[in-house]
């Protein structure tokens, strides 16, 4: 692997809740070459929303270490190095959809028309192109989606953090919404590295370059799963007989952090 | 409009249904009609204005009063919001003198202002213009501060991760999620605001404003009923303006 753009070194992150400290993660090594895409999968309560947050900056760590880029979290996030979507839009609602997409851009100072011409290219790239005038409210819940990704991808960040973005949403617009995340992902220049959170096996491994499979009480990762299906993948390879091994091997995977937890 | 037509349709019928139906006296309840008639009685024994202008003049000097206290008050009280906002301790500490401010009636903190900023020379505005200040400052501080904390987690969190200032956070996210929150409490002080001028108005020395004509019809009730019935109905006219007006601004400010 190339110098990696993501380093977790035995890092553990411990909440002081009012029942007692909690361990919400527990000694995680992990490696990730930039441009890689990473799912992270588990039950809920494994940590790997918490996981995510320590690698954006929005947690820190209660032991061990958290590189990006060789930096500490903390600068990566001054330098601008994260995208995020969360699992509802977050959209402001008194903004348009365009003036959605243009808020990082306005806050790291970028010159008006820079930031117009860059909120309209985005919301072409997702699909939105004729809706940069409307109101939030006045979307559907997976066009509020893409405006959300339009938004994190404004400012070109190298890492792209997105926590169940498609979790909710019908299975209809959640399959349609995988394959137009893996174009745009495809296409972008610079690749952005991703990790996504979910707690769907075929999502995970339809979208992935590798699966971490996690488990929870204490979190921790269990195992990581290549998933060697080509690229770019297509709706046909939901249909591959090897998308149906690596789902199942997945599931297997899922199964054995029960019984033995 | 047609439900409006409808519900004062209604009060009309309920008013005089039930002098009929109960005997209701014209001393206790006057006829709708008197009431109108009032209106174009001319004061000062038939030289002055007609009464219903003197009281819209009297009305005009009262939201004045209201307005500046509203003004005021408003500044006060999201001054206080950002306040406590910013430093919860001092929100801990000072919040029970702010609550307490509001318990005690302002029927008997109105002529103590009124008399003691009177004996310091100020004008008698002054005083008037800090009682409806002392009624609108409360519901604003709760309002706006409940505002400033509606913005969720993860729109707080999307700002972390842009690496916004603090300044930056505050007006692109804090202040507009706060909006809805000010204009509801704000309506609630544009009300306030003017029950706290006509208060202020009622201690002896007042020359004008609604209050005074409440005064004066309240003496002359016994030979002149409708008149107090029309100082009451322009003064909840005041109120319903006030509210009007606040209601206006918020519908050009937030967008949604």
């Amino acid at each position: 692997m190339d110098t990696p753009i993501i380093e977790f070194e035995r890092v553990s992150k411990i909440y002081q809740g009012g029942a007692g400290p909690v361990t919400a993660l527990h000694d995680v090594t992990l490696r990730i070459a930039a441009g890689e895409f990473i799912a992270l999968i588990g039950p809920s309560g494994c940590g790997k929303s918490t996981l995510m947050r320590l690698i954006g900056d929005l947690e820190q760590p209660s032991n061990g270490t958290v590189r990006i880029k060789a930096k500490t979290p903390d600068q990566a996030r001054r330098d601008r190095d994260y995208g995020i979507v969360f699992q509802s839009p977050v959209l402001y609602d008194w903004r348009t959809i365009r003036k959605n997409v243009e808020l990082p851009l306005e806050i790291m100072g970028r010159p008006k028309e820079q930031r117009h011409q860059r909120a309209m290219e985005l919301l072409k790239l997702v699909g939105l192109g004729d809706f940069g005038d409307a109101y939030p409210h006045q979307l559907s819940g997976g066009m509020q989606q893409r405006a959300s990704i339009a938004r994190a991808l404004s400012f070109a960040p190298s890492i792209l953090l997105m926590d169940e973005p498609f979790g909710a949403l019908d299975e209809i617009t959640r399959e349609r919404l995988q394959l137009e995340l893996l174009s745009i992902w495809w296409e972008a220049e610079p690749r952005p590295t991703v990790i996504f959170v979910t707690h769907s096996i075929p999502e995970a491994v339809f979208l992935a370059d590798r699966v971490v499979v996690m488990s929870p009480r204490p979190g921790r990762v269990q195992r990581v799963v290549e998933v060697n299906l080509a690229r770019p993948r297509a709706f046909e390879t939901r249909e591959d007989p090897q998308f149906f091994a690596l789902v199942t091997e997945v599931r297997e995977c899922l199964r054995a952090t029960e019984t033995a937890g | 409009m047609l439900p409006v037509i409808g519900l004062v349709a209604a009060l009309l019928l309920i008013w005089e249904g039930s002098k009929l139906l109960f005997g209701i006296s014209d001393q206790r309840l006057p006829h709708l009609g008197d009431i109108v008639a009032t209106m174009f009685t001319r004061t000062q024994g038939g030289n002055g204005p007609l009464l219903l202008v003197q009281m819209l003049i009297n009305a005009w000097a009262t939201l004045r009063v209201a307005m500046g206290g509203f003004f005021i008050g408003g500044l006060l009280g999201f001054g206080l919001a950002l306040l406590f906002m910013r430093m919860p301790i001092l929100e801990r500490g000072l919040m029970p003198y702010v609550i307490g401010s509001q318990t005690v009636p302002i029927l008997a903190i109105a002529p103590m202002v009124v008399v003691s900023l009177g004996r310091m020379g100020a004008e008698p505005w002054v005083a008037k213009i800090f009682v409806a200040a002392y009624l609108t400052f409360f519901p604003v501080t709760i309002g706006m501060l409940r505002g400033l904390r509606s913005a969720s987690p993860q729109s707080l969190d999307l700002m972390r991760s842009y690496a916004a200032s603090s300044l930056q956070t505050f007006w692109k996210l804090r202040l507009p999620a706060s909006l809805p929150y000010l204009f509801a409490s704000l309506k609630i002080a544009a009300s306030a605001s003017v029950i706290g001028a006509i208060v202020a108005e009622l201690p002896s020395g007042s020359s004008e404003g609604i209050g005074v004509m409440i005064l004066n019809a309240a003496q002359f009730y016994n030979s002149r009923p409708p008149a107090l019935y029309l100082a009451i109905l322009v003064a909840g006219l005041i109120g319903v303006v006030f509210y009007g007006l606040v209601a206006l601004a918020e519908r050009l400010i937030v967008k949604r």
